[in-house]
């Protein structure tokens, strides 16, 4: 038996998995955008406000890193996964501001065994992170790879 | 001048290039994607990637670093204020195609597509764009189709 919790068979169609909550703070906002993404309303709470964004906001690819950390805790480390080839899509719905409290979930869309390696398996999964207002504020779309329980053996 | 002259509409613009040594890796991972091949060396030989590589998150941050420190279009000279970038809705078909090895140096381009007026939002324009990364041996290792919100006249 592998000693990982979720093994491929695990992601049937329709499967829902909480992913836990993530508190955003002012300074990890401004460390990410400091080195990815240095635009004044991720730097900078008065440009914030000024923007479009209406206040302190992080960085899209910040939203990303920070769904990949609550994914990562919440499901892949304790899976089989394989990785995954890439992102359908990203949403990025409304802007994550500072202080906001996400709260991620993931649904099972689809899953399929590879024909050529059977003991891997390909499952799209349906993200999406809300905030402490119960708003959608981010939603991906993405196919990972898990062993089979048969092949984590 | 026109809004694709500013842009350079078509063209594959160079953004410049990123490293990424095995510490920056290490310290991404740590905080956003904590699998076992992108924090830890010796796991990281065993794995099915075969070395320290960098997490695709990390990747794609760095195009958008690049993205940001190369100007959006040429020198303004038409009428009325330059144009004004805003947020992005989000991106999609985003690959990774190749693991990116601590020590390798990823060179980014962006190309400007096109772009349409906004029904919900005067004056504003959503511009959709094409990014790619390719590794020191000129192999492609990220690419996504991406757009953003930009104001003019």
């Amino acid at each position: 038996m592998t000693a990982k919790k979720w093994v491929y068979e695990d992601f049937v169609e329709g499967a829902t998995f909480p992913l836990g909550t993530k508190l955003v703070t002012a300074a990890e906002i401004i460390e990410f955008a400091s080195e990815f993404d240095a635009q004044p309303m991720h730097l900078d709470e008065a440009a914030g406000k000024a923007s479009i964004l209406g206040g302190l906001s992080a960085s899209g690819w910040h939203t990303c890193a920070m769904f990949m950390r609550l994914i990562c805790d919440g499901l892949l480390l304790d899976s089989t996964s394989q990785g995954s080839p890439g992102i359908e899509y990203a949403k990025w719905k409304k802007p994550v501001l500072a202080g906001d409290t996400l709260t991620g979930k993931t649904t099972v869309v689809s899953a399929r065994i590879s024909k050529s390696r059977p003991g891997i398996g390909f499952v799209a999964i349906r993200s999406e992170l809300a905030n402490q207002h119960g708003e959608q504020v981010f939603e991906l779309l993405n196919t990972g790879m898990f062993l089979t329980r048969e092949a984590a053996q | 001048m026109s809004l694709d002259k500013f842009l350079r509409l078509g063209d594959v613009v160079d953004i410049g290039s990123h490293t990424f040594t095995p510490e920056a890796i290490k310290a991404f991972a740590r905080k956003y994607d904590p699998q076992p091949f992108h924090v830890d060396e010796e796991a990281a030989k065993k794995s099915v990637l075969g070395g320290l590589c960098a997490s695709g998150w990390h990747t794609a941050a760095a195009w958008m670093r690049c993205n940001i420190a190369t100007p959006l279009g040429v020198a303004w000279d038409g009428e009325g204020p330059a144009p004004e970038f805003g947020p992005s809705p989000g991106f999609s078909n985003l690959k990774w195609l190749k693991p990116v090895y601590a020590g390798e140096t990823v060179r980014y381009t962006r190309t400007w597509l096109d772009h349409r007026a906004l029904a919900n939002r005067e004056g504003w324009r959503l511009l959709s764009m094409h990014a790619e990364g390719f590794d020191s041996t000129g192999d492609k290792v990220i690419e996504f189709d991406s757009a953003v919100l930009v104001k003019v006249g």
